[in-house]
């Protein structure tokens, strides 16, 4: 067993390549407390946006999350699960939490996936990148919008 | 497991271990870990830091330098020597009215009073008898010193510590304080107290320094990691050592 500390550093060198062709982020463009539109446009998909958010490299949110992804030892404890959230939440308001949660709560642990600027001492390689580029993002957002619960929306 | 659970569950852990609680709530990373990890730290015949601290051992008598002199010649055999010294570090330096770590007083020693080249740190010697040193603090209270010198530098390193940085946007505190007892993915989150350096860690294979671990945590966060001996990391260590006063040093502690 290796602790996620470690794939993240021994994944320095790869996840910096995969980067490298990607830029800067696209403008979000926030309405009340979601982004309605898809960013740059793109379509996501669900299937992607999966592999995405268990890949502890590329979306490391099961560092903090749990969801259902039976699959998956060692969710972390220090976020909500996953599990319902489509029905929780817009896709408009999904985006906005996962391309910029700082907008909505500046304290939050829950890292801007589609910002880079306001932080500091950024390791080179990641410096003005974003932690998932446009299609990223719609992807996991497709994906989370499948996350529905039975019981119907809560808010 | 929630969060409260987990570190229920830490809690209980250390109590059963005596020596980690404090009865403050302070606890140290030794009670985060399972029962096979705590074993091994605790019998030196499975420890494996323990061959560094023998190998440091053998260096404390070997001359070094043009002045032919080993660590013994100014301070004595082995078995006497340097008790508590590990458990004060970070401290002032007089002669610079800097702070140095004990890595940086054992290069200090080396150039002023050995006439010999400083040790690469992060190297083989200098982990052994940085882990040598410590082990015969082992036991003692965390024991910051006093001195009026130490605390812009405390200062600073608690400002880092405090500091959201890298890609990840995360501080020190953000995990050590506000999610201690909770699971990163597989990994427990302690509280980052400094008791056991130089450590054992299974994931290393091998005996590492505190500005290890810190570069470590750093990286993780995709933050640019500061060089070994930077001022920022004396600082950082400076600042956890006195949050750990008055906790027991372990070293050569053992680490997942
Ligand atoms: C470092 C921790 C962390 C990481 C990594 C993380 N999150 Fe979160 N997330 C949180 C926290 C904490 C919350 C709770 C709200 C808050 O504090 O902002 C949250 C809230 C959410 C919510 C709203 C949950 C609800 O139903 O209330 C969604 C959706 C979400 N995150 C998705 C993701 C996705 C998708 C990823 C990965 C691409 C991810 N998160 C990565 C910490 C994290
Ligand atoms: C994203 C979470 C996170 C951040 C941010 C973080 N750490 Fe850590 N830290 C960990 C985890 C998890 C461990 C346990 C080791 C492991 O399994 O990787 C750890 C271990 C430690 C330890 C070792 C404790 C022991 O018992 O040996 C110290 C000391 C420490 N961190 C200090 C720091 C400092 C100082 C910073 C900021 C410069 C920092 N950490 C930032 C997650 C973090």
């Amino acid at each position: 067993m290796r602790a996620p500390m470690l794939f993240i550093a021994a994944s320095l060198a790869v996840v910096a390549a995969a980067h490298a062709g990607s830029g800067a982020p696209v403008p979000l463009r926030v309405v009340g407390d979601g982004i309605p539109e898809p960013l740059a446009g793109l379509a996501g998909d669900p299937a992607r946006g999966r592999a995405i958010v268990v890949d502890r490299q590329r979306g490391l949110c099961l560092l903090c999350h749990t969801g259902p992804f039976p699959e998956q030892r060692f969710q972390g404890t220090l976020a909500p699960s996953l599990a319902g959230a489509g029905t929780r939440w817009t896709v408009a308001q999904l985006r906005l939490r996962v391309a910029d949660s700082r907008a909505i709560d500046p304290a939050t642990i829950m890292p801007s996936y589609h910002r880079a600027d306001g932080l500091a001492r950024v390791a080179k390689p990641f410096e003005g990148r974003p932690i998932l580029d446009a299609q990223q993002v719609e992807d996991v957002i497709a994906f989370l919008a499948t996350l529905q619960d039975k019981e119907g929306p809560k808010r | 497991m929630t969060r409260r659970g987990v570190l229920a569950a830490a809690l209980a852990a250390a109590l059963a271990t005596a020596a980690a609680a404090q009865g403050d709530g302070r606890l140290s990373g030794f009670a985060f870990m399972g029962p096979d990890t705590q074993a091994m730290q605790k019998d030196d015949t499975a420890n494996p830091g323990m061959l560094w601290v023998a190998e440091g051992e053998a260096l404390w008598s070997q001359p070094a330098g043009q002045s032919g002199r080993s660590c013994a010649s100014c301070h004595g055999e082995a078995a006497q020597a340097l008790p508590g010294v590990a458990a004060r570090y970070p401290a002032i330096d007089d002669a610079t009215g800097e702070a140095v770590t004990l890595d940086g007083r054992i290069n200090l020693c080396r150039q002023r009073n050995q006439q010999a080249p400083p040790l690469a740190l992060e190297g083989r010697d200098m982990l052994s008898l940085s882990a040598f040193v410590g082990h015969r603090s082992r036991g003692m209270p965390i024991d910051p010193p006093d001195d009026p010198r130490l605390a812009p530098v405390r200062e600073r390193g608690e400002a880092l510590y405090r500091l959201r940085q890298g890609q990840l946007n995360f501080s020190c505190a953000n995990c050590h304080d506000d999610n201690a007892g909770g699971r990163l993915g597989a990994a427990p989150i302690p509280q980052a107290h400094p008791t056991g350096y130089p450590i054992y860690r299974l994931e290393w294979q091998a005996v590492g320094s505190l500005q290890r671990r810190l570069r470590n945590c750093l990286t993780g966060v995709r933050a640019e990691p500061f060089a070994y001996g930077a001022p920022e990391l004396t600082a950082l260590e400076a600042y956890l050592a006195s949050r750990a006063r008055g906790m027991e040093l372990e070293t050569p502690a053992v680490r997942p």
